[in-house]
């Protein structure tokens, strides 16, 4: 059974898709409520230090895929610096990561929820957040980001959205 | 028929283990393990359960630190919240519930990676509003 992490909030159309359909064993790891607690106390700072912890709990090449949503718009560099690696740890050889980029002005303070709607089409709607967007990362931001990894799919939505799909080499 | 179901209430504190062969509602505390087999295991929103549960179907209200095992059902309602790992072969989560953990719906092994590289087609994002409905951007 493949296992998918999904570091936005438990959806239940989501978890129904992906267990129903797909039949993954999937591990929600909210990451956005981590970082609305971080915000709340003032303790954003902090944050890259927490990620490093949680995302320990996942052994290196456990997961086949990684559901990031756009939690990395939200993050300061240091902690999208700890975050991404450790995802690429976690993903085994072969294994995809979704994330998106762009969806919003900076400091804008909301959350998006994805929701899965079938195989074609993404929904979204938005959420309150304490934590507004941190930046706006170019291409080359994200390439450097996921280093050790390889441009699978990259999509402009309509939107202005980036969705970009890498794959982990088989062998690094 | 009508199915029997008994209650515990929002007073009563249980340190132990629960088993049982009626349905059950929880509004009170149950610390340890819940087995109920074939019956519906119903969490209030006053109770607050740690423990490892099983149970043909399992409804959340309330909160829940601990596995959840179910053989048909686990339905987490709008302000329920679950810590712990779910195996179940339907789970529903509602808007506003908390949910933290791995989900395992026992289905015929399948790899993602191997699905998503063939016929992966996200050809639009659209958007809805907060009520569901498709909004313009």
């Amino acid at each position: 059974m493949a296992e998918v992490l999904d570091l936005g909030p438990a959806i239940g159309p989501n978890i129904a898709f992906l267990g129903e359909r797909i039949d993954c064993r999937i591990h929600v790891k909210d990451l956005y409520a981590d970082l609305e607690r971080h915000a709340r106390e003032e303790a954003l700072d902090r944050f890259p230090e927490f990620v490093a912890t949680a995302l320990g709990a996942y052994g290196a090449e456990s997961v086949d895929a990684v559901l990031c949503w756009d939690i990395f718009d939200y993050l300061t560099a240091p902690a999208a610096d700890v975050l991404a690696p450790a995802l690429i740890q976690a993903l085994r050889p072969g294994g995809a990561l979704l994330a998106l980029f762009g969806g919003g002005r900076t400091s804008e303070s909301s959350y998006t929820r994805y929701v899965i709607e079938d195989e074609g089409h993404l929904r979204y709607r938005v959420a309150p957040a304490a934590c507004g967007r941190q930046r706006l990362l170019q291409n080359r931001d994200i390439l450097a980001l996921f280093t050790g990894l390889t441009l699978f799919d990259s999509v402009l939505l309509k939107s202005g959205v980036r969705e970009v799909v890498f794959r982990k080499p088989e062998e690094l | 028929m009508k199915q029997e179901s008994v209650s515990i209430g929002k007073s009563i504190v249980i340190k132990g283990e629960v088993t049982g062969s009626e349905d059950l509602t929880i509004e009170g505390q149950v610390e340890g393990k819940i087995e109920l087999r074939e019956h519906i295991l119903s969490i209030g929103p006053t109770g607050r359960v740690q423990a490892h549960v099983s149970a043909k179907a399992i409804i959340v209200h309330g909160q829940v630190t601990g596995n959840l095992t179910a053989a048909e059902k686990v339905d987490i309602r709008e302000n329920g919240a679950v810590d712990g790992d779910i195996t179940a072969p339907r789970v529903a989560i509602a808007d506003g519930a908390k949910f933290r953990g791995s989900v395992d719906m026992r289905h015929d092994s399948a790899t993602l990676s191997d699905r998503s590289s063939k016929g992966r087609k996200v050809e639009t994002l659209t958007p809805i509003s907060t009520n569901g409905e498709p909004a313009n951007v």
